[in-house]
């Protein structure tokens, strides 16, 4: 056991991974598994007319829309997706059939030989028409002060607008899923963040009663939000062909699939609005948000919600007024990605930031400084900041460590630096914590506890985070905790692997039921539940999106520092320097991990990956052509912390997963602004798009 | 057509097509489950076995590649000095996350310590550039074949 809490100690999880005995979904083995293949649409629109088969051999049989007993729909927020197509298809990609058997390469060959005749019909494939055709999935909007009078009575109106790309999550590890049916039960295994949302999207498929459903999750190869809806419609599909077949049946995807049909993040178009008054301060803004949600509706409207909540950024402003619309194309639906909205919002609040700064002739640190929100404001939607904020030491530590201010003034030929500041709202928006209330339970035989959640390890540290909380909590070495395997029949639903709610709100809940637990310890065996329930200063209206969307927020700044080519625009990142404050840290490695990790991922996100489509197909569908960041792209790469510990996290933690992605896109498109002399509207910043820029200026 | 190879350090023979993968020979035929397959086209390294001790991505190695060679896998590796070496130096460095790259880069910096005995950053950074890492950004699994390099060093 470390001296304290944020004392590193080696993973867990990590000897059974680097000896490469970590069981992964494609190494699980079953007698008399069958291959599942999907045959997925190749139109963007269009009427099935006709589905022709080959002759199957014995052994080999078509799963479809016919075999769903239950809904053919995928359970989730907004169950829209059919889970296979039925009189049209909407993207490519789109699952249609699968065909299951014995081997793989044979059932792959007999997918291949599947022939469809279609009507093609008019496809939308761009987020802009789409918009201009008003095709919306869901629209949302809100105020804060009175907007329109300012608005009336600027001295001037600033507005400006900045579009953001369509990353892939990709993470290594593909999403898979195996389905087997045994005595009137069907039990799935897979790579999921989310078990219980895989759970009830089975029962939903398939009519069994929940009890008859069983998920149990495997070693997860990386998620990052890319496993948290999707695998529902996986193991659905699977759960209705292994009932047709009697067998096994394993559906992993193959890469090309993954990139084509799974979700990615919204692509956004963000425009701002700024009132300023005759000194230029801003007495108003406008934000209105525009997401490609793709064909089907399925969780963007929370991915909308946090993104119009954290669309001011680290700012106080008296007059808001946020709109926001999902709008439908035929492409393959957006979904959760690490950020969950905020990274888009992010870079365009930031950017615009510094527009309204050039405007007032003063750096945009300063002039942000001005605006940022302290302890006790009220936030954009009506809440109150109730911790206390340390935007002000982040911005002097992140300063100090980068020499930012003499680098910005002097920074050198072709040179740039860039800061940007951030923050993410921790846990579920709204009243989702609410809703979900989780729960957790430890159970004490002897001297060693077990921990039961429905909370995943997926790479994050969640295992050796949660043991660490209960093994510091009691006093107890690691090794007497047990973070039992993710089997619904064993575990308690805690709410899914998602919102970077799992540190501090499960190991909140682990916490207390620790301290439960104390007090039993002189039992022989004992067992406590804890359920969740938000501190008493949380309220929140969901219709008129009024109060605390967020019981606390975890805070953020970067700098980088950057040269680029003044001729081919090509963009070398020299360093990137990061400070938070997630409150305390439960394991300093584990955290500094989530913090490069997710810093080379908004790397990835603002420069280096690019995803592009044509007519509703992706033009990236192998690693040779989506490149995301090798060992010699990385930059060197600094972090620090300022510790804020907030009261009802478990030792002070807050939430830090997602966190890091957000802050890097505007910080490097303020450096490469610098180094170009040029305004950066759009990321990825690739040397096509910043030489487009440089000869329309 | 029969196939003969050194795997692990013992002698196979593999009765198949030549122009089968070499992962799936592993993997199904000798259910060496270490070498993941991240991408299927030679591109994530998290296949990666070493052929005559260099690192090659097992899923574009075709099966008649390797007749008359030799092929090491974690499972060939786990009980020597250098792989437990490795191994305390990914813990100590925290390179571990989701651990589904991890096999492919223990198995790149296994061929670096038997290549170079003094790498420089650059090698180290070179040494796994055809492994990619979604989950880290990578620098704390350099820093975990520094000190791996280190120990090796040190013995």
């Amino acid at each position: 056991m470390g001296k304290t809490i944020s004392s590193s100690i080696p993973r867990l999880d990590a000897d059974k991974k680097i000896s490469g005995q970590a069981e992964y979904i494609a190494d699980m083995v079953m007698d008399d598994f069958m291959h599942a293949r999907t045959i997925r649409s190749e139109k963007a629109h269009a009427k099935i007319k006709a589905i022709h088969l080959p002759e199957l051999p014995e052994g080999y049989t078509v799963i479809d829309k016919k075999d769903i007993p239950g809904n053919n729909r995928m359970q989730t927020v907004v169950s829209d997706h059919p889970l296979f197509a039925e009189a049209e298809v909407h993207y490519i990609g789109q699952p249609i059939l699968l065909i299951t058997g014995p081997s793989k390469e044979k059932t792959v060959e007999l997918a291949e030989k599947v022939q469809l005749d279609y009507k093609e019909l008019p496809a939308v494939t761009d987020m802009e028409e789409a918009l201009s055709e008003n095709e919306v999935h869901v629209n949302y909007q809100y105020a804060k002060g009175n907007p329109d009078a300012v608005f009336d009575n600027a001295s001037k109106t600033i507005t400006d607008e900045y579009r953001t790309g369509q990353p892939e999550h990709l993470y290594l590890e593909t999403n898979g899923v195996i389905a087997t049916c045994h005595s009137g039960r069907i039990t799935i295994y897979g790579s999921i963040q989310c078990p219980f949302f895989v759970k009830n999207a089975v029962v939903e498929a398939t009519g069994f009663a929940p009890e008859q459903i069983q998920v149990i999750q495997t070693v997860t190869g990386g998620a990052f939000g890319g496993k948290e809806e999707y695998p529902s419609l996986l193991a659905a599909q699977a759960a209705v062909a292994s009932l047709k077949t009697g067998k096994p049946v394993r559906l992993i995807l193959d890469r090309k699939e993954d990139i084509e049909a799974t979700t990615k993040r919204h692509p956004s178009l963000l425009r701002y609005k700024a009132s300023l008054n005759n000194k230029n301060e801003i007495t108003g803004i406008d934000i209105d948000i525009t997401f490609d949600g793709g064909a089907y509706a399925t969780i963007s409207p929370v991915v909308l919600q946090r993104a119009m909540f954290t669309s001011t950024g680290v700012y106080g402003f008296p007059n808001i007024r946020v709109t926001g619309r999902v709008v439908k194309t035929n492409k393959a639906p957006s979904g959760a990605f690490r950020g969950f909205g905020a990274p888009q919002v992010l870079f365009g609040i930031e950017q615009f930031m510094n527009r309204l700064a050039a405007e007032a002739g003063v750096s945009s640190l300063a002039f942000k400084r001005q605006y940022f929100l302290k302890k006790g404001d009220t936030t954009s939607t009506g809440g109150k900041m109730w911790a206390d904020i340390k935007i002000r030491e982040i911005v002097d530590k992140i300063t100090g460590m980068s020499n930012y201010k003499q680098t910005k003034t002097n920074s050198g030929k072709n040179r740039g630096i860039g800061i940007s500041l951030f923050l993410h709202g921790c846990g579920f928006t709204g009243k989702g914590e609410v809703d979900i209330s989780g729960e957790v339970i430890l159970k004490k035989r002897g001297n060693k506890v077990s921990i039961l959640t429905s909370n995943v390890e997926m790479g994050q540290g969640a295992s050796t985070t949660l043991i660490k909380i209960v093994a510091h909590s009691l006093s107890i070495p690691e090794k007497d905790v047990d973070f039992v395997k993710q089997d619904t029949d064993a575990v308690p639903d805690s709410g899914p692997t998602v919102a970077s709610r799992t540190a501090m709100i499960i190991g909140g809940l682990v916490k207390k039921a620790c301290n439960k637990l104390l007090d039993k310890w002189e039992q022989e065996e004992a067992e406590v539940k804890e359920v969740y329930k938000h501190p008493g200063y949380v309220t929140w209206d969901n219709d008129t999106f009024q109060g605390d969307a967020y019981p606390v927020y975890s805070w953020g700044a970067n700098v980088a520092e950057v040269e680029a080519d003044p001729v081919t625009c090509e963009v070398e990142v020299k360093k990137l320097w990061g400070v938070y404050d997630i409150g305390v840290a439960l394991d300093e490695d584990i955290i500094r991990g989530q913090m490069q990790g997710g810093m080379v991922q908004g790397l990835g996100f603002a420069y280096l990956e690019k995803l592009t489509s044509r007519k509703g197909k992706f033009n990236q569908l192998n690693l040779t052509d989506y490149t995301i960041p090798t060992s010699v792209d990385v930059p060197e790469i600094e972090c620090d912390f300022v510790e804020n510990p907030y009261e009802f996290g478990p030792y002070g933690a807050k939430c830090a997963g997602e966190l890091p992605l957000s802050g890097v896109a505007p910080a490097l498109a303020e450096a490469v602004e610098q180094a170009l002399g040029m305004e950066v509207r759009k990321i990825p910043m690739t040397p096509e798009y910043l030489k487009a820029r440089k000869n329309e200026d | 057509m029969k196939i003969e190879f050194t795997l692990n350090h013992s002698k196979v023979t593999v009765d198949r097509p030549p122009e089968h993968r070499l992962i799936d020979v592993l993997r199904d035929e000798f259910g060496l489950k270490s070498l993941k397959e991240g991408c299927g086209e030679g591109e994530c390294g998290a296949c990666s076995v070493l052929l005559d001790g260099k690192t090659v991505a097992s899923c574009i190695l075709p099966l008649g590649r390797v007749h008359g060679h030799a092929i090491e896998t974690i499972e060939g590796i786990r009980n020597s000095e250098s792989f437990t070496a490795i191994q305390e130096a990914f813990k100590k460095a925290g390179a571990v996350q989701c651990g589904f790259c991890t096999p492919g880069m223990v198995i790149s910096t296994e061929a670096l310590i038997r290549q170079n005995t003094n790498p420089t950053k650059v090698d180290i950074r070179n040494a796994i550039s055809g492994n990619l890492c979604r989950c880290t950004g990578y620098h704390m699994i350099l820093e975990g074949i520094r000190l791996a390099v280190q120990k090796r060093e040190e013995r």
